[in-house]
């Protein structure tokens, strides 16, 4: 299949191409020169639209033992129905939609990669399930590695070598794409009812702390040459006055370089952003991380932003999850997991008119205006600040100042006092807002032919009602009908939504990395074997091989 | 081969060896299991045998023929054969309904209102000090559970029987009762009152309790108050006792919030003692592809969930349906009477790897091969762990998921989509 896109205007930040008229053409799902496609070639007419790269959600827990809990606990997300043509799967949920319903809505606002930032690696076969299960869209899990047992051994031992050799091991095992941290030390520390406070906590029975844990995991990506950082879930997420935490913890960086990309990327920051004592006088602490964040060349962030309305919060931060089910005394699911991490889930309501959630809201859009548009990529952490559905919104707040004092009128007046937002007059571009949903994200991830339009990309193409040289940043609604309505969503060359509904189905690739040409795991089968003695599933048992998957692709470190 | 894995109960045992005919390490139900079976020679219609397709084209028929066909079984396969239940029922607009609707369906409903503080079956293994087994009986539900996971289990901080306080409460004696520390027997019923008096007790108002509730005197209360909040880490299993005495759901509520309240002392999670070795996935699967863990409806063309109108047995004491597609369960042998009744009015077709009871009144059988014998794919253990199910030996018998593929396709054809 061979497709044309033509006249359209392109704006494609990494190529430099700023709002060029231009003609695409794909071939075999990749982008190609003109004259590498035939006569029997299918032409679609974009005249004076805009026509973009395929979306790169780098963060969203969209498969797994959490959403699925989630769901299975929360009946009435599923009363929503959602539009599909005929022949297509049923797709119901509002904050928590079921996988072929994930599938269809991405492709509805033009995202067509998304990646499961959180997984258990001994639930990791049930994640690749559900992964599978999601029409589509490309994705990649992430295995967490912050309150593992022979993570925090060899982050004691100061042994990067073993590290190393583990993290293979474990991506190999769960065809996992990164390595994850989520409050590391602090799960272990719920499992006897506590949690860690900082980075210097000493996490109990290991002697060691978050800081050294972190510090060993990023000098290990870095030694395997993984295409993507260590991701990070801070320490002390939720809590007021967290953002000297968080500060603290971006430093850590300063010790690493990579010319590629980021060292470390930290992600919903917002939710880790917050100044003061208490909820009584908490507020944003965004300006000071962005100001760092931009100081430094090797930290990148995702925004963490709330959404006013429903939501579902899951995390592996068990210890955090306790504490909001206390807070708001609504239902909750717990769940530890055998020395490997634990989870748990709490329904949410972020309400306009609720101080606090005012405040995190104009939080997430601070860091959005203020940080580099090639250090921060848009995100809800779906479903903890709401539905992903939520982007356009998102790009729309950050695309203009008027609806952004259209939606601040309907926010507790606190913002005023505790936010920076109302005195930010800034508009993003639309070749920021195209880099903070495409480039950034797919240079975060360290995947090549995602986020761009040059030959030899993935065909993965939007083409959005917009003229990006001529819009009016204040006619807020054409924007957003625009971004929520793709004209032509196209997947690996194919056509999958025409005028806003899915016309077509594919099925995606599930990417994971194989780093063990970078390592040997010899140096930690003993250590492997004993640990085994004390999990519930032989070694021979655990894991997922690559034939399980419906469309892996490897993807060799180094 | 070393290391197979059982298929029978929620334990799903990952250390089975296994010759092709005998096994090793497996407990008495999983031998049976294990053991040769009289077994379906071959497809049937109204008793004639024919071949799979010939069998699966006239079952294919029936359902896309009936108004509202009901998909029901599911706990005894693989989640790739589910999967393929469950898109079957969304494009026939039928039912779909799984084994846990007469088992621990009232625990799903519990954890609509409230949730659940759980865990994986390791934690007990590697931290639990005090376990408590409310209203189950592993020693003969579950053989291996108190060696392989709780018990005797040796774990990374918890070291064995020795280092553990095993707590059983039940309404009789059972043979788990004999491994316990201490047991409590409980007047059957008062599961309920017994949780309202121990959250109570952990609350601090043991001045609201009366002298005696559920059969166990106040004294006796305090003592297991006091254990349970003595544990560092504890692990609360619970069964059917709960979901299927008096309150059903609101049992499994009340429990869910004492161990919410034990959690602001110390730490313990809850684990319902789930029977078929694939049940959760069952609900697992259809929630990810539907949205609901089961007595899921399909007529409207999406998904709508119902405990009192579409679960199986509601459905067909109602007479609302008027087919059936029952896979790798034995509901003739489990149902009410009255719903059984009605099965025997409606087209049966039946997916099975043994003849049962259902056999019975079965217009369609097709045989398959036996899940973790014959056939591979993907099984949740009761914590939801994921084991993938090997095929120890080679069979002439279609698996589940080829023999539901093909019927998909049919359909898929005969409606014309």
């Amino acid at each position: 299949m061979t497709l044309h896109i033509k006249n359209g205007i392109v704006v494609d930040p990494k190529n430099g191409i700023a709002g060029e008229k231009m003609d695409i053409f794909i071939k075999d799902g990749k982008i190609v020169e003109e004259s590498e496609v035939g006569k029997e070639c299918k032409t679609i007419d974009v005249s004076g639209k805009l026509v973009v790269a395929g979306g790169v959600d780098l963060h969203a827990h969209i498969a797994g033992g959490k959403i699925n809990t989630g769901r299975a606990m929360r009946p009435e997300e599923m009363r929503f129905v959602r539009r599909k043509s005929n022949g297509l799967r049923a797709a119901v949920g509002r904050t928590l939609l079921t996988s072929p319903a994930i599938g269809y809505e991405y492709a509805k606002m033009g995202y067509t990669t998304a990646i499961e930032p959180a997984t258990p690696s001994i639930y990791v076969i049930h994640t690749h399930e559900e992964l599978d299960s999601i029409p589509i869209i490309d994705k990649a899990t992430l295995p967490l590695f912050g309150n593992w047992h022979p993570v925090f051994k060899y982050a004691a031992d100061k042994d990067v070598e073993k590290m190393k050799s583990f993290v293979a091991w474990v991506l190999e095992r769960t065809k996992g794409y990164g390595v994850k941290l989520v409050n590391p030390g602090g799960v272990e520390a719920w499992m006897y009812g506590g949690n860690v406070s900082g980075l210097d906590d000493t996490i109990p029975g290991f002697g060691v702390t978050p800081r050294e844990v972190i510090t060993t995991l990023i000098a290990a990506v870095e030694e395997l040459k993984l295409p993507h950082s260590v991701h990070l879930h801070c320490n002390n997420l939720g809590v007021p006055g967290n953002y000297e935490t968080t500060m603290e913890t971006i430093k850590l960086a300063k010790k690493f370089r990579n010319d590629n990309r980021q060292v470390l990327h930290v992600t919903h920051v917002q939710f880790n952003a917050y100044t003061g004592s208490s909820w009584r006088d908490m507020g944003s602490g965004a300006e000071e991380i962005a100001k760092l964040v931009n100081s430094m060349n090797n930290v990148t962030i995702d925004m963490g932003q709330p959404i006013f309305g429903h939501a579902t919060t899951m995390t592996a931060d068990s210890p955090f999850q306790f504490e909001l089910h206390k807070l708001v005394k609504a239902k909750w699911c717990n769940k530890d997991v055998e020395l490997e991490t634990g989870a748990g889930i709490v329904p949410l309501v972020y309400r306009p008119k609720s101080p606090v959630n005012a405040v995190q809201w104009a939080t997430g859009l601070e860091l959005g205006l203020l940080v580099d548009a090639d250090k921060i990529a848009v995100s809800t952490d779906y479903p903890n600040g709401g539905p992903f559905t939520a982007y356009p919104y998102i790009v729309t707040l950050l695309m203009s100042r008027k609806f952004r004092e259209e939606e601040m009128k309907k926010a507790h007046q606190y913002i005023e006092k505790a936010t920076a937002l109302p005195s930010i007059d800034k508009e993003r571009s639309i070749e920021e807002v195209i880099q903070m949903t495409r480039v950034t994200p797919a240079r975060v991830l360290g995947m090549e032919n995602k986020g761009h339009l040059g030959v030899g990309a993935d065909g993965d193409v939007v083409v959005y009602d917009i003229d990006p040289l001529n819009y009016d940043s204040s006619d807020y609604q054409a924007i957003l009908k625009a971004l929520e309505n793709p004209l032509y969503t196209i997947k690996g060359g194919e056509i999958v939504v025409k005028n806003g509904d899915v016309v077509g189905e594919v099925w995606g690739r599930t990417f994971w990395v194989d780093a063990s040409e970078q390592t040997t795991t010899e140096i930690i089968e003993a250590d492997l074997d004993e640990y085994f003695n004390y999990y519930t599933v032989k070694r021979c048992n655990y894991g997922v091989e690559e034939g399980w998957l419906h469309n892996p692709v490897r993807i060799t470190a180094g | 081969m070393k290391n197979a894995i059982c298929t029978f109960c929620g334990n799903v045992c990952d250390d089975i060896e296994f010759d092709g005919t005998v096994g090793k390490n497996l407990c008495p139900i999983g031998e049976a299991k294990f053991a040769a079976k009289r077994r379906m020679e071959a497809p049937t219609i109204e008793g004639e045998k024919v071949s799979y397709e010939e069998a699966i084209e006239r079952a294919a028929e029936i359902l896309v023929n009936a108004k509202r066909p009901l998909l029901y079984g599911w706990a005894s396969t693989v989640n790739e054969a589910i999967k393929l239940g469950v898109i079957l029922a969304e494009k026939l607009g039928g039912i779909y309904d799984q084994c846990s609707s007469v088992c621990h369906a009232p625990s799903t409903l519990a954890m609509i209102e409230e949730g659940i503080p759980g865990g994986t079956l390791g934690q007990a293994k590697n931290r639990a000090d005090v376990i408590v087994f409310w209203g189950c009986n592993p020693v003969e539900a579950h053989p291996r559970h108190p060696s392989r996971y709780s018990v005797m289990a040796r774990g990374f901080l918890t070291k064995g029987r020795q280092y553990r306080h095993i707590v059983v409460v039940d309404v009789r004696k059972t043979a788990t009762a004999y491994l316990a520390t201490e047991f409590y027997q409980i007047k059957p019923g008062y599961d309920f009152a017994v949780f309202t008096a121990l959250r109570s007790i952990v609350n601090g108002h043991e001045d609201a309790v009366p002298d005696e509730v559920g059969g166990l005197s106040k004294e006796k209360l305090k003592e297991l108050a006091d254990v349970l909040m003595d544990g560092k880490y504890g692990v609360i299993f619970y069964g059917l006792g709960l979901t299927h005495s008096r309150g059903q759901d609101r049992n499994v509520e009340c429990i869910v919030k004492l161990v919410q309240t034990l959690n602001r002392q110390t730490r313990y999670i809850l684990q319902p003692m789930r029977g078929h070795f694939n049940v959760v996935g069952a609900g697992a699967v259809a929630a990810w592809e539907a949205g609901y863990e089961y007595a899921i409806d399909f007529s409207r063309g999406y998904p709508r969930f119902s405990p009192s109108e579409f679960t199986a047995v509601e459905a067909l004491l109602r007479k609302d349906c008027d087919a059936a597609l029952i896979v790798a369960s034995d509901p003739a042998a489990h149902f009410p009477k009255k719903a059984v009744e009605r099965l025997a009015e409606i087209p049966v077709i039946q997916i099975d790897p043994h003849p049962n009871v259902t056999t019975l009144l079965a217009d369609i059988v097709i045989p398959s091969a036996i899940v973790g014998i014959e056939a591979e794919g993907t099984v949740y253990r009761m914590d939801g762990i994921p084991l993938r199910v090997k095929k120890l030996r080679e069979t002439e018998y279609w698996s589940d998921y080829q023999i539901l593929r093909l019927m998909l396709d049919k359909v898929i054809q005969m409606k014309g989509e």
